[in-house]
């Protein structure tokens, strides 16, 4: 059927990637009932080569470098601007704490296309690392339970997987450019770091003190994943939210780990420790050593390209079929989702109203609540239902609040309070939906 | 019965099963029957359960499952009666007890009849088809597709000047479908038409109806359009499911592959109003291109 070119940006701690993909959208349902488009085929036309993240000083990032990596893959890939459906530009790790990262990020998108959206966050960075990585597929195919863990540059994001579903997200930062080296000597030092490490910016750095420390940050990633008991160092290492969710598995449930991001590909090939001019390969040897692998575990299909294409090829999802949309403007960009009429007063901009429950309603409570609704809201009406009532609603409202009020009521998104939506222009009958659990945020401790 | 006695039961018949002694079927010897009955741990005065209450997508009857909650979870997503387990090499009777309960409510279904007063209350004229009652309907399918002289006059009254979209209820097969359904996906079918201005006249109903009474009713009213919902022949699955067959132009002799159709219409497949709301956005494109069926998927993919 239908086709949507997708692009993805990760631009992350260490690494800046992009890779454009083809999805492919389909009907699922039969052609005698109510259409049900999904995205059936994703596939990769093209990876860009792996940069480093292009930085001025420490503290902000290079916009220009970046629209420059930007222009010129976009001519290798042989695409413009204009034949971009969709896409994720995601700034992940340590990046996203730069001075400049919302204003550079959301500039980024803009030039890449009208409906690539601009992403952060710990939580989004762990759901699209374990999309892209292949854990969820693998979770998915043998039923397992999978922690999933992409060890980047800066932070390591974990995600827990029951039977293809990602149930819960978390985020420590451990990750292999913390402590950056040239010529042996200590170049940079990760604020995180302070108080567990003594190492300072000019010294000598041994292959044994580099082993210290990466086994200790190994040990931290022991305690998420529950296999050692937490103590102060996990604490350093997270926020305290992010803590308390940690372990993210039941005790005693039986899991499997996954790995990726750059430093998952030093886990099971040993490097020169100095190969990167980081104690990334350090890392992937000490994970390798520690408990992490002796039990079961798996490299994802895809590991320093992971969150790329996680944010290439799994960041849009199609509404429900049955839909209903009058005088919107297309695409909808950051539009927060609230669960209560109240929560609105806090935004400025529209909201888009959630509602739940999930069993069938007749006309009359239909009416019911159509009524109510429009007594409460004054256009644009933006709705998110989880039942399949979407296009009724829709017509409802507009019969009542008239052919020329601004009404977008969607159904088939799963989404909660405190996440945002990106819409674009329908395919077929279905609108492309970007979830988006913040808009840039300013920091993962 | 409560869904706590419900669940409870459902616990007991599965720890039960748990306890049967696995018998492979080279080891199996036909015993002697004992001469004293095991109890059954009824009494008179107590109820049966009532097996059609068991929700099949939970029923898991497979003893000692290698991946239980792994099967469990694909049965979440359908309705098909999967891991049933066995007895010997047939059905258990929990298994067989559904079946036939389901079967038989398909069946009832099929004779049963929608209420008298179902057109009267809901504001419709009603018609019968050339049918005298239930069992000529289901053995002349060609009587339940056209109308006397007396049933035509009706319609012809009830229908004014000849309206654009001529919305048309049938009993078909499932008279519970119709109930349960019509008339909510009706409203929504007429409030979707009315946002985009589309006229339609009273909807009629007809009693012993077949699809093709549509096309007589079109010889009858000269509308452009009819959309007819019609009962679905029952499955085992539910037996309130409702399709809609919307025909441009309709006339008696207008092929099958002219109409198109919107099935699956019930609270577990799409819900009625949200069938009705789409399926006013679809009449609207029908009457735009003026065609329906099979011609209009073939311009639609183009």
């Amino acid at each position: 059927m239908a086709e949507l070119l997708s692009v993805g940006l990760d631009v992350g701690t260490t690494s800046t990637q992009m890779v454009v993909s083809k999805l492919e959208v389909s009907n699922r349902a039969s052609a005698f009932a109510v259409p049900e488009l999904a995205i059936g085929r994703r596939e990769i036309l093209y990876q860009s080569p792996v940069y480093f993240t292009p930085l001025l000083e420490e503290k902000r990032m290079d916009a220009r470098a970046l629209r420059k990596i930007l222009e010129e893959e976009y001519r290798s890939a042989g695409i413009r601007r204009e034949d971009v459906d969709t896409g994720a530009i995601i700034v992940t790790g340590e990046t996203s704490r730069k001075e400049n990262a919302a204003a550079v990020m959301e500039a980024m998108a803009d030039l890449a296309g009208d409906f690539v959206v601009a992403a952060a966050g710990p939580d989004l960075e762990s759901v699209l690392a374990a999309k892209g990585a292949g854990a969820v597929d693998y979770s998915e195919k043998t039923g397992k339970t999978v922690l999933h863990m992409d060890i980047g540059g800066g932070t390591s994001n974990l995600a827990l997987i029951r039977r293809g579903e990602i149930v819960a997200t978390g985020c420590l930062n451990v990750g292999g450019r913390l402590v950056k080296i040239k010529d042996g000597c200590i170049t940079y030092v990760s604020p995180v770091l302070q108080g567990i490490w003594n190492g300072r910016v000019g010294e000598r750095l041994s292959r044994e003190d580099g082993e210290k420390l990466a086994s200790l940050l190994a040990s931290a990633l022991e305690m998420a994943a529950g296999l050692r008991e937490p103590d102060s160092l996990l604490e350093r290492l997270t926020t305290r939210e992010a803590r308390s969710a940690l372990p993210l598995h039941e005790p005693g449930e039986e899991i499997t780990l996954s790995f990726s991001g750059g430093v998952a590909d030093c886990i099971n090939r040993e490097r020169n420790w100095q190969e990167y001019g980081d104690i990334g390969p350090l890392l992937g040897q000490a994970i390798r050593k520690s408990r992490l692998c002796g039990g079961d575990y798996v490299l994802g299909s895809q590991t320093i390209r992971a969150t790329v294409i996680g944010a290439g090829c799994h960041s849009t999802q199609l509404s429900g079929s049955t839909v209903f949309c009058q005088n919107v403007t297309f695409p909808l960009k950051n539009i927060p989702v609230i669960t209560q009429l109240h929560q609105r007063e806090q935004y400025e901009t529209p909201c888009f109203l959630a509602l739940p429950g999930s069993q069938a309603v007749g006309y009359v409570a239909l009416q019911a609540l159509a009524a109510e609704l429009a007594e409460k809201i004054q256009p644009p009406v933006y709705l998110c239902l989880e039942r399949d009532l979407a296009q009724a609603l829709g017509q409802a409202l507009a019969l009542r609040l008239g052919r020329n009020a601004e009404i977008l009521c969607l159904d088939g998104v799963k989404v909660s309070r405190g996440c945002y939506l990106d819409v674009a222009a329908p395919v077929g009958p279905a609108f492309p939906v970007v979830v988006k659990t913040l808009v840039l945020q300013k920091s993962c401790t | 019965m409560n869904k706590q006695e419900l669940t409870a039961m459902v616990a007991e018949i599965l720890s039960q099963m748990g306890q049967e002694p696995m018998v492979k079927a080279s080891d199996y010897h036909a015993t002697e029957q004992s001469a004293v009955q095991p109890d059954s741990g009824y009494r008179d005065g107590d109820f049966v359960p009532d097996v059609t209450e068991l929700n099949l997508r939970k029923l898991y009857l497979v003893e000692h499952p290698e991946k239980e909650s792994e099967f469990r979870q694909l049965k979440e997503k359908t309705p098909a009666r999967l891991g049933c387990g066995k007895a010997g090499a047939r059905y258990k009777t929990l298994t067989m007890l559904r079946f036939r309960a389901d079967h038989a409510a398909a069946q009832d279904t099929v004779f049963s009849q929608v209420p008298e007063d179902f057109a009267a209350k809901n504001g419709m004229v009603e018609v019968k088809t050339r049918c005298r009652d239930k069992d000529e309907y289901l053995t002349r399918p060609d009587l339940g597709r056209c109308f006397d002289e007396e049933n035509a006059k009706k319609i012809r009254a009830a229908v004014q000047g000849a309206p654009r979209v001529q919305l048309v209820i049938g009993d078909g097969l499932s008279s519970a479908s119709i109930v349960a359904n019509a008339m909510d996906c009706a409203a929504a079918i007429r409030d979707g038409l009315k946002l985009r201005g589309i006229e339609t006249g009273a909807p009629i109903f007809v009693r012993y109806c077949r699809v093709g009474a549509g096309d007589a009713i079109g010889d009858i009213t000269g509308c452009e359009l009819v959309c007819m919902l019609v009962g679905e022949r029952p499955g085992l699955v539910t037996d309130k499911s409702m399709s809609a067959y919307i025909t441009y132009g309709p006339h008696t002799g207008v092929l099958e592959s002219a109409r198109t159709v919107v099935s699956n219409i019930h609270a577990q497949g799409t819900p009625a109003v949200e069938a009705g709301a789409h399926i006013a956005a679809l009449l609207e494109t029908i009457l735009k291109k003026k065609v329906s069926g099979v011609a209009l998927h073939l311009e639609e993919g183009a």
